[in-house]
């Protein structure tokens, strides 16, 4: 059981122990195996996402889509042209009430009063409302426009999604306005300059690119959302008329076509999510190669 | 100005929202009470309104989707933390879990339809035939069922976990990581002994938070769980969650129905707000603790 | 010459506290020896060709101005530089007659018996108590009594016992910043390792608690072969008994401290210890 080691001098750095050592190294490379292939696991749903999305929405691509109105229930030919408008509008209605919300209050909150209570509240309400479900969204623009103008309305979808976005906007913009170098402002306030020409001229535009980011991302997210708009704006199979009517949108259209028994109409579904995908895979890359280099 | 303006909008647009919802819940909630909450039957044609089973199939599918969705995402989150492949790999799976993240609900419900259902279908035909005594497992196995959702839910959860998991591994601090190598520690032993334990509190928010965002989550679920108000203990059973629940019913809601659906509503910001402000309470906490260590 | 304990089994290397393998004599010359090392991070030579050999159970320093390689050249003697990725090295380092990086040397076996000690002391959040018998955690090693033991051991050696021996399972980042370098000092210790290094131990603390740490360093060359990075020289010359110069990635001369600092050999070691660089 024993040797002398002073003859054996290769010893001693694998004495006490060596077996205990076998099974440590054992269990360390086990749990890597293991973590490793746990982590391409979650590949394989990915995959079969886009690989589905791909392979069954593209061939019905064309610009039929874009320009005609969809099928009669079990009739082919058509495309989801009124539903692409109607995301497009009611997007823009969002957008229309959100950037300027957002970004007129993130420069409140950055530039003019950063450490009062104030400031402190409007971030943490920003934060609040990032955890609001969009179906609540949903329920409130039903609850304050549906109701009380007693129709569905594009209108009424488009200020769900405003409210869906706008908080992300409101942080976005922040962290824009926070990345702009003190030293630009001190030297506008330098020459003489008043906030508020400060802001406009030198620290806005510093920070567009940051923002527009931002926008785009959120302007990617709120077309695919369905829940804030599908009792607002409803549906609708013809092209919108005014905002203050029933739209179809690319989601609900989804959402819609995905359980009928129709095979054109699930491709068109189909279609629908490979252009959302598209969008939205396309606004995260462009957001990382305009962010990246510029943060460092 | 207008800045001042715009942000006493924002507050006053929280209050807003949470007011409306209230203001319309009130005749139900006057109505029924907390009966409702504690009620089985949602029949809108008898005026009967109770919700407990949606409420126990909100919580069930939230608490499976974690299930699933925390070990794969702590695995991941190691995975991204440590060098075991190179950068390149690792930004790759880092783009890969961002684009789970984006893509929409209701594309996951599409996919879910047409790729989960009918695995569901098949192994759950399979399950409850051998292990049906088991009344989780009871047939017979319904393609849209709480286990199909919470299946979806967890991809759709994973995201959330990976990424704050991710930030709390890497934010410690690297004079750890050494001194337990030093000390001739492996690298798995470094990990499950000093890293994990002193990134928990951040995982564990995750944790908090990936089940808020799985509580809110509507189109996939409502696509997936079929939608009905039967109590069932069995998950190859069809089931029902809150926002799955409202976005059924609203479009064809009136008189007290909408009312109801105003309460279930409440209900759902209620909880996930409560959720999603614990969660954030204790990332604040774990961010605090870790600054010590540096 | 005294007597060595060899265990071959897995239980019998959970029952025995580990034990100090002590088959050589005090003073020994060559207990660690550096061969033509040479090491590279990626592309850049960043030790070219040293060679060295550091007696046992004696306090040997490196000094050197910034960049010279001095904690380079220490860390590869546990192999923590291989946590580094493109690194790689020529030549090589024994340790008692065997190579470092002989394919039959476990690094995990090989990090235990040696003891680091780093510049900022680095305590794990945990208890007082659990931060020492960590090593020994891990190496399965989980016996009440033992554990016991060796805190007690440890912490008598670090000098840290009286101070904290009542407050053992509070958490080790209540301490001041000397007592959590001390603490890693024990820590490094619990598992008897043969060899100690320190880079820059006393760097990040206040004199009185680099005064403790030094006096520390003299009482364990009893029963530890120690090499000490530093950048004050005052430290070398109080607690080393021989001092390897350093510059530019070369060892320039390797003597007594008295000699190296009193009567230099070689013009730069004399320039670096005037203050003339570095």
């Amino acid at each position: 059981m024993t040797s002398t080691a002073s003859t054996s001098p290769s010893n001693f750095f694998s004495d006490a122990g060596k077996k205990t050592s076998v099974l440590r190294l054992f269990r360390n490379h086990f749990l890597t195996g293991l973590c490793i292939a746990l982590s391409l696991l979650t590949l394989v749903p990915l995959f079969s996402i886009v690989v589905l999305v791909i392979h069954n929405g593209f061939p019905l691509l064309s610009t039929n889509l874009f320009t005609q109105l969809p099928p009669a229930p079990g009739l082919d030919g058509g495309g989801f042209g009124n539903a692409i408008v109607g995301t497009l509008v009611m997007v823009g209605i969002a957008l229309g009430f959100s950037i300027p919300l957002g970004i007129l209050a993130a420069v409140f909150v950055n530039e003019y009063a950063s450490v009062s209570w104030l400031a402190s509240t409007v971030r943490f309400v920003a934060k609040l409302l990032t955890g609001i479900p969009s179906i609540i969204c949903g329920v409130f623009a039903f609850a304050a426009v549906v109701m009380t103008t007693h129709k569905f309305s594009a209108l009424a979808g488009g200020i769900a999604l405003a409210i869906l976005i706008l908080p992300t906007i409101l942080l976005t913009a922040e962290q824009a306005l926070l990345g702009v170098p003190y030293s630009f402002r001190e030297a506008s306030f330098g020459v003489g300059a008043t906030p508020f020409q400060t802001i406009w001229r030198i620290v806005l535009p510093e920070a567009m690119p940051a923002i527009m980011t931002g926008v785009m991302l959120a302007v990617a997210r709120a077309a695919g959302e369905t829940a804030p708009v599908l009792f607002t704006a409803l549906f609708s199979q013809n092209w919108i008329k005014g905002i203050m009517q029933p739209t179809a949108s690319l989601s609900v259209l989804i959402y819609n076509f995905a359980s009928l028994p129709y095979a054109y109409h699930i491709k068109l579904a189909w279609s629908a999510s490979l252009i959302l995908v598209a969008l939205v895979t396309l606004s995260n890359i462009l957001a990382q190669v305009i962010f990246s280099p510029k943060h460092h | 100005m207008a800045c001042l303006l715009a942000s006493v909008l924002t507050i006053v647009l929280l209050a807003f929202i949470i007011g409306e919802i209230l203001v319309n819940a009130w005749p139900a909630m006057s109505k029924f009470g907390l009966g409702f909450i504690t009620g089985i039957q949602w029949s809108p044609n008898r005026g009967v309104f109770g919700v407990l089973p949606v409420l126990i199939g909100t919580a069930a599918s939230s608490f499976l989707a974690l299930l699933l969705a925390l070990p794969l995402g702590l695995a991941i989150a190691i995975f991204l933390s440590e060098d075991f492949f190179p950068g390149p790999v690792r930004q790759v799976i880092r783009f890969v879990v961002e684009t789970l993240a984006a893509i929409p609900s209701v594309v996951y419900g599409l996919w879910g339809i047409f790729v989960v259902i009918p695995l569901v279908q098949q192994y759950g035909a399979i399950l409850a035939a051998k292990v049906g005594f088991i009344p989780f497992l009871a047939g017979p196995a319904y393609g849209n069922s709480l286990l199909t959702a919470s299946l979806v839910l967890a991809l759709m959860v994973l995201p959330t976990i990976t990424a704050i998991s991710r930030s709390s591994l890497v934010a410690v601090p690297y004079t750890l990581r050494e001194g337990s190598y030093a000390l001739g520690a492996t690298r798995w032993e470094t990990i499950l002994s000093v890293i994990i334990p002193t990134a928990a509190p951040g995982i564990v928010a995750s944790a908090i938070l990936g089940f808020g965002r799985a509580m809110g989550e509507t189109m996939a679920v409502a696509m997936l769980i079929g939608n009905s108000q039967r109590l069932s203990w069995s998950l190859l059973s069809p089931s029902n969650t809150l926002s799955a629940l409202l976005a059924n019913q609203f479009a064809e809601a009136d008189g007290i129905q909408v009312s109801a659906l105003m309460y279930a509503a409440a209900l759902l910001v209620l909880l996930t707000l409560g959720v999603n402000i614990a969660g954030e309470a204790f990332l604040r906490h774990t961010q605090k603790a870790t600054a010590g260590l540096r | 010459m005294s007597t060595e304990e060899h265990v071959t089994s897995p239980t019998e290397a959970s029952e025995r506290p580990l034990e100090l393998t002590n088959n050589f004599s005090p003073g020994e010359s060559n207990f660690i020896k550096v061969d033509n090392f040479k090491f590279f991070y990626g592309k850049k030579e960043a030790l070219h060709g040293i060679n060295l050999e550091i007696p046992s159970r004696k306090v040997t320093a490196f000094i050197g101005p910034s960049g010279c390689g001095k904690s380079t050249l220490l860390r590869n003697f546990n192999r923590m530089n291989e946590l580094i990725p493109g690194v790689h090295h020529e030549g090589d380092i024994t340790i008692h007659g065997t190579s470092i990086y002989d394919p039959s040397v476990e690094i995990i076996a090989l990090r235990r018996r040696i003891g680091m000690v780093f510049q900022k002391s680095n305590p794990f959040p945990m208890s007082i108590y659990e931060n020492i018998v960590y090593p020994l955690r891990i190496a399965g090693q989980n016996t009440r009594s033992v554990l016991d033991e060796t805190v007690e051991r440890c912490l008598l050696s670090a000098a840290l016992w009286d101070e904290v021996k009542d407050r053992l399972n509070d958490s080790a980042l209540g301490l001041s910043g000397g007592q959590m370098q001390r603490l890693c000092i024990a820590r490094a210790v619990a598992s008897r390792p043969e060899i100690l290094l320190m880079d820059e131990p006393c760097s990040a603390l206040d004199p009185i608690a680099t005064a403790k740490v030094e006096e520390l360093i003299i009482e364990l060359k009893k029963d530890f072969t120690i090499v000490i990075v530093t950048h004050n020289m005052q430290q070398a010359s109080r607690v080393s008994e021989l001092t390897a110069f350093f510059y530019l990635g070369n060892l320039i001369e390797f003597d007594d401290t008295r000699k190296i600092f009193t009567n230099p050999s070689m013009k730069q070691t004399e320039e670096y210890i005037t203050g003339r660089f570095g």
